[in-house]
């Protein structure tokens, strides 16, 4: 079977200013809106897209978190994932972690290609991906805008510093999206239905043989520099005045 | 324990990226570090000459090998492990490059990776950002692993030049795979300063309109002899190129002078910008949030304002 595996992760929506707590410990995130991670929902889009251009056959979405993340993978089964399977975890997990499990998850489902979000909005880390082809010793296309199956390779075109570049990797292989690749579907009322009846199985760390490990502490959080006000013109002439001032024009 | 700093190069083949002279900067500051850089290239001489002249870099090493033509984590991760076996840290740019490659050999090590590294507290203990800037984390790496770090090249200088490190040449005996093959690259060619190291830049958001009107960006750019940047909804309306994106997932700058054209200011462009000296914003909603940020604010229309700055410029 061709099989896809999309990782979904749960993170405080995009449009939430997440705030850090006044004593340091953390940010605040109690009673706050919570998604699937939007490249994570550009990654799931992709694989149902190929997956209806008949270049595979089932789409599993799969993540690491708490029960609740079962919301996020009911969503994603209402886009359109056939199965999901999440490894519970009260902690959030580092990206070497989510990395070794995703590896053994890609070996027990002989999936032909891994589909993941660039970077998740919370951590910013970027390295979940590129973690996982290194465990998995297969190739990465990171970064990618544009998706092409050629048999048994692919052809990925991806967003870097100079422009668009083009890599051809063999199957089996991890992509990590972009987020000009694609735009994602809305879900819709009778898939809500569909999708509780959809299976999703919950597992332990120790069914994939991962011992989960926090490899950087966080041992203080700050809220960023702000910047002092800045100063209203009324119009071009006293903006150019400004900006000479500086010695900028 | 003394630290030894190895920092990978991004280059193109014959000039280093902006970028590694900052991250060469960033790798100076752990305390008590010996840095050398590390050039993977099939014919990295030129790349190495440049990456020699940086302040603070002692050796320069250079790895020519034919699959080296083109730079591609996949091959280039284990040459960099097999080197990295003397260093306590490996650094390198959170350009494409540096966030492509990185997270590949901290995980061929079996070590975390400080992506966005802000600050260096101590040789374990690092400042970095998360929620796109909203928080600053302090985290600690175990004293006992090396420690894989990508550099936010807006938070530090770039180093000086006038040195002059050796070179060495170094050979790898890893297995590289053939996978991964290089198809070309699509570059938009201009002569315009490059968005990652200029002192100005000019910036436009979705306000433009069109691709065609996007053009005042460029020309108010070119008279002012500065890169040109877009926001995220200008480049998703196909009014300017990817690489141009300006933000949490485009690019992260620190220019002298940016002017926003037309940005309303979304919080994931505002964590890409507010390294820049000073921020200028010319938009007509007194109430975008660019202006929150903005060191000098005028509220106008953008097609009205900006041909009249071009005039007043124009005329000195």
């Amino acid at each position: 079977m061709r099989r896809i595996l999309v990782g979904i992760k749960r993170v405080v929506d995009y449009s939430v200013r997440v705030r850090v707590k006044p004593d340091g410990t953390g940010v605040a995130l109690d009673g706050v809106k919570m998604s699937i991670n939007p490249f994570d929902e550009i990654a799931l889009e992709e694989a149902l897209r190929i997956k209806e251009r008949g270049e595979a056959d089932e789409v599993v979405a799969i993540s690491i978190g708490t029960d609740d993340t079962q919301q996020q993978l009911r969503t994603a089964l209402a886009m359109g994932a056939d199965r999901a399977l999440l490894v519970k975890s009260d902690e959030a997990v580092d990206p070497l972690t989510a990395a070794q499990v995703f590896t053994a998850m890609a070996k027990a489902e002989d999936a032909r290609l891994v589909i993941v979000g660039k970077q998740a909005i919370d951590d910013d880390a970027n390295q979940t991906g590129q973690m996982l082809a290194a465990l998995w010793d297969r190739p990465q296309a990171t970064f990618a805008s544009k998706v092409e199956i050629i048999g048994d390779m692919l052809r990925v075109t991806r967003e870097v510093d100079a422009g668009l570049e083009t890599l051809e990797v063999d199957l089996p292989a991890v992509i990590t999206v972009d987020l000009r690749l694609n735009e994602p579907r809305y879900v819709k009322l009778p898939d809500i239905m569909k999708a509780k009846k959809k299976p999703l199985e919950v597992k332990s760390f120790a069914d994939y043989g991962v011992a989960p490990t926090q490899r950087l502490k966080a041992t203080h959080y700050a809220a960023p520099a702000t910047r002092s006000k800045g100063i209203v013109v009324k119009d071009v002439a006293e903006l150019v005045d400004a900006l000479k001032k500086k010695g900028l024009v | 324990m003394s630290s030894k700093v190895l920092v990978v190069a991004d280059h193109d083949g014959s000039k280093l990226n902006a970028g590694t002279a900052r991250a060469v900067k960033a790798a100076s500051t752990v305390p008590g570090a010996e840095v050398h850089v590390l050039v993977l290239a099939a014919d990295g001489a030129a790349v190495a000459a440049a990456a020699a002249e940086l302040a603070g870099v002692s050796k320069v090493l250079v790895a020519n090998r034919a699959e080296n033509t083109h730079l591609m984590a996949a091959v280039l991760a284990p040459q960099v492990v097999e080197i990295a076996a003397g260093y306590t840290h490996v650094f390198g740019p959170s350009s494409s490059f540096g966030k492509d490659l990185m997270p590949r050999v901290a995980a061929l090590l079996g070590v975390g990776q400080v992506s966005d590294l802000m600050s260096v507290e101590g040789t374990h203990t690092f400042k970095r950002p998360i929620y796109a800037g909203n928080a600053i984390i302090t985290v600690e790496s175990p004293a006992d692993q090396k420690v894989v770090v990508t550099v936010r090249t807006a938070s530090f200088e770039a180093a000086a030049t006038g040195g002059s490190a050796a070179i060495e040449a170094v050979s790898t005996s890893a297995a590289l795979p053939s996978h991964t093959r290089f198809v070309g690259v699509q570059s938009a060619k201009s002569d315009r300063p490059d968005l990652q190291s200029a002192a100005k830049v000019v910036s436009g958001g979705r306000a433009l309109g069109s691709k065609e009107q996007f053009s005042l960006v460029f020309g108010l750019a070119d008279q002012m002899g500065a890169a040109v940047g877009a926001s995220r909804a200008a480049v998703d309306a196909g009014y300017a190129p990817n690489e141009l994106q300006v933000g949490q997932t485009g690019k992260i700058i620190a220019p002298e002078l940016y002017l926003a054209v037309g940005i309303s200011g979304a919080i994931q462009h505002l964590t890409g910008i507010k390294d820049a000296k000073t921020i200028v914003a010319i938009n007509k909603d007194p109430e975008a949030p660019i202006f929150e940020v903005a060191d000098i604010a005028l509220v106008a229309d953008l097609f009205v304002a900006v041909p009249e700055l071009q005039a007043a410029l124009k005329a000195g």
